[in-house]
């Protein structure tokens, strides 16, 4: 089999890292989460919930934002990187389940929560919007591989409900990428005065969405170097600009709450937590915000790939100091990941990753011209009258990124 | 909150003899290590700090937020105050142990089908009319059981009897809403190990207030969401001036299509 790397380097690593993950989930589940993990009594939750799960999350935003925009907002333009943006939201969320299924103690009783939910738990209400949103995904997702099949009826069959579809999916993510940050209210006093907040729920919704754009353009950009998909600069110029409204109204908010919560003096302490607070802030909100606030830079394909990328790791800092660094110093113990969590949250972001190719490879997603083998191009994209482009049709499969693309 | 019991452990009275550690491994049939600290073998522990000995256990909260945290409602809050667990729902996810303020529940790290463990205040033995094994085999009444109110009685009077000795604060009298385990000292709490930036409020209102909006804010949200597509929709279908013809089209190309499939 041909692996959709170019480069052998990747390869070997891809190898290395599942070989060394593979190992590690085997550890987890022959001798218990102890003989894996750096986890104890006292740091309960580790890496694999503060990544894998919440941090994985929040990286899939992209599907919903982008779906949102483009269904419910009529928003067409973004029409060409809808179904990348499903697709990393759908490999996410599987890939945060099969995170969490390695994480609990008792993946056989996932379903659990189905059956015995307690209402007043954030956790449960994650899991059952998690669950249906996968779904939802999965169903959106479903019209890309209806397509490549020519199951025309299928595609039809969901491209009319893709409307509600799409709304339930809104709904199902704001309620959730909130929750993540509602995790941690009950916790006031388990979580360092920085990142405890009430606002949390706010906090996650909306750097999850300027992250799911970020990751959007990130994405492309990869997907250009690494299959030669070019996405128009309009676009991103578009993400670049939903990107920055949501930085900036996080930044506003972050202020707004600092001040009314009196933590000001506690972004000077010479402490652990203040560095990685400014680390935090400065990749993943100031400078991005100054970057995308110069025009020229805010126009040019680099600028905004590098903007993304700080976004990003703003992001994953900020997540990763709420679930792990934040609680350090009410649980009086330092918890460093052992290399066997490390490893499995790697093989993870690997196998979303080789996923991510191969469907690039074998299904219509940037309008690859080898997913074309049998035409299934419908009649309306031949012949779509003018006014057909204009009014955008809800229908997922016909005018696909690849009808603009190829052009 | 009538017929609540509790324990109310002292520290100005124990000596420290670990006779509530022994008693309570022989209730529970765990191996008699030494213990130093609550683990998934050791329900309650005896520490010296400060020149008094204090006991780590389950505060079993009047509102526990392991209760309320667990997705699966594994953890649930009994008629006489006890918390106690239901192995056969729990999933692992370890919530409860992160949020419980006391960091109270331990976890079977080396087993592939690992409990939670933690106090049961003796649940079992209350059922049979016995008081908790600790309280039973206390030789100094540094832990008693009885009925919370009760106790709270017994402790405010040690307290004004007293104020020389002991500092001027029941432990757990109202620490995140109360729990039914209290503790009275004669050296700030804070300085045993007791955390001293509780709410005085149920932690599990702070998530409530948030949970409690979600039906409301789905079917508002879902109204909104389908006007904007509604709106725009419309208003685009009327710029584009041509309303019936579009659809007409649309008709024949979903028929042209019908005919090549077949
Ligand atoms: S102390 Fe912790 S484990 Fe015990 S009842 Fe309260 S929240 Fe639950
Ligand atoms: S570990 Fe078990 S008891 Fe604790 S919150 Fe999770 S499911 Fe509930």
């Amino acid at each position: 089999m041909q692996l959709p790397f170019k480069i052998t380097f990747w390869r070997v690593l891809l190898a290395i890292v599942w070989l060394a993950g593979t190992y590690a989930v085997f550890v987890r589940f022959t001798e218990g989460l102890g003989a894996a993990t750096n986890l104890s009594d006292k740091f309960p939750w580790g890496l694999w919930v503060g990544f894998d799960v919440v941090t994985g999350v929040g990286l899939a935003a992209g599907g919903f934002t982008i779906a949102g925009a483009v269904y419910v907002l009529h928003l067409k333009q973004f029409y060409p990187v809808l179904r990348p943006a499903i697709l990393t939201a759908f490999l996410g969320y599987s890939l945060v389940i099969v995170g969490l299924l390695i994480d609990i103690g008792h993946p056989l009783r996932i379903y659990h929560p189905m059956l015995m939910g307690n209402a007043h738990s954030v956790m449960f209400e994650v899991a059952m919007c998690v669950t249906f949103y996968t779904s939802v995904l999965a169903l959106e997702f479903s019209t890309v591989v209806f397509e490549r099949m020519g199951w025309d009826r299928l595609r039809k069959w969901v491209s009319k409900i893709i409307v509600p579809l799409v709304i339930i999916g809104v709904i199902l993510s704001f309620l959730h990428q909130s929750s993540l940050g509602s995790l941690y209210l009950i916790m006031p006093s388990k979580l360092y005065p920085l990142w405890y907040s009430p606002l949390l729920p706010a906090f996650f919704l909306i750097s999850a969405i300027s992250t799911g754009c970020a990751m959007v353009i990130f994405e492309s950009h990869l997907s250009f170097r690494a299959f030669g998909h070019r996405l128009e600069k309009n676009i991103l110029r578009h993400l670049g600009r939903v990107m920055l409204l949501g930085l900036v109204l996080y930044l506003i908010l972050k202020v707004q709450d600092f001040t009314t919560r009196g933590v000001w003096d506690l972004t000077v302490l010479p402490r652990m937590e203040t560095y990685v607070f400014w680390l935090e802030m400065f990749l993943g909100s100031i400078a991005p915000i100054i970057l995308l606030s110069i025009k020229r830079i805010r126009l040019s394909t680099k600028g905004l790939y590098i903007c993304s990328v700080l976004t990003i790791a703003g992001f994953l800092f900020n997540r990763l100091n709420v679930t792990i660094t934040g609680i350090e110093a009410s649980s009086g113990v330092s918890y460093v990941p052992s290399w066997m969590e490390i490893s499995v949250s790697l093989a993870i972001v690997g196998m979303v990753v080789f996923l991510f190719a191969l469907a690039v490879r074998y299904l219509p997603i940037f309008g690859n011209p080898l997913a074309n083998v049998k035409k299934i191009t419908p009649p309306a994209n031949r012949m779509t009258p003018k006014h057909n482009a204009d009014n955008i049709t809800f229908d997922s499969g016909t005018a696909t990124g690849r009808d603009v693309l190829s052009s | 909150m009538r017929g609540r019991k509790a324990l109310l452990i002292d520290t100005e009275l124990c000596a420290g003899c670990n006779a509530c550690v022994d008693a309570c491994k022989e209730e529970n049939n765990q191996p008699d290590v030494e213990t130093t600290d609550l683990s998934s073998i050791s329900y309650t522990a005896v520490i010296e700090k400060e020149g008094v000995y204090t006991r780590r256990l389950c505060m079993h909260c009047e509102y526990p937020t392991c209760v309320s945290v667990c997705p699966v409602g594994a953890l649930e809050k009994t008629e006489s105050g006890a918390v106690i667990y239901h192995y056969e729902k729990c999933i692992g996810c370890r919530y409860c142990m992160q949020a419980c303020p006391y960091s109270v529940p331990t976890y079977e790290w080396n087993s592939t089908s690992p409990k939670v463990q933690k106090c049961t205040m003796c649940h079992a033995r209350q059922k049979v009319g016995k008081i908790p094994a600790c309280a039973e085999a206390c030789p100094v009444e540094a832990t008693i059981f009885g009925d919370r109110n009760e106790l709270l009685k017994i402790a405010r009077k040690r307290l004004s009897d007293d104020p020389t000795t002991y500092v001027n604060h029941i432990y757990g009298e109202h620490e995140a809403g109360g729990s039914s385990v209290l503790f009275a000292s004669s050296v700030p709490f804070e300085k045993l190990g007791f955390p001293g930036n509780l709410p005085m409020e149920p932690l599990p209102n702070l998530t409530w207030d948030v949970l409690s909006k979600i039906p409301r804010f789905s079917v508002f949200f879902g109204a909104f969401l389908y006007g904007v597509w509604w709106v725009i929709d419309r208003r685009i279908e009327l710029a584009d001036n041509g309303t019936e013809n579009n659809r007409f089209n649309q008709h024949l190309l979903d028929n042209e299509q019908k005919k090549e499939q077949v």
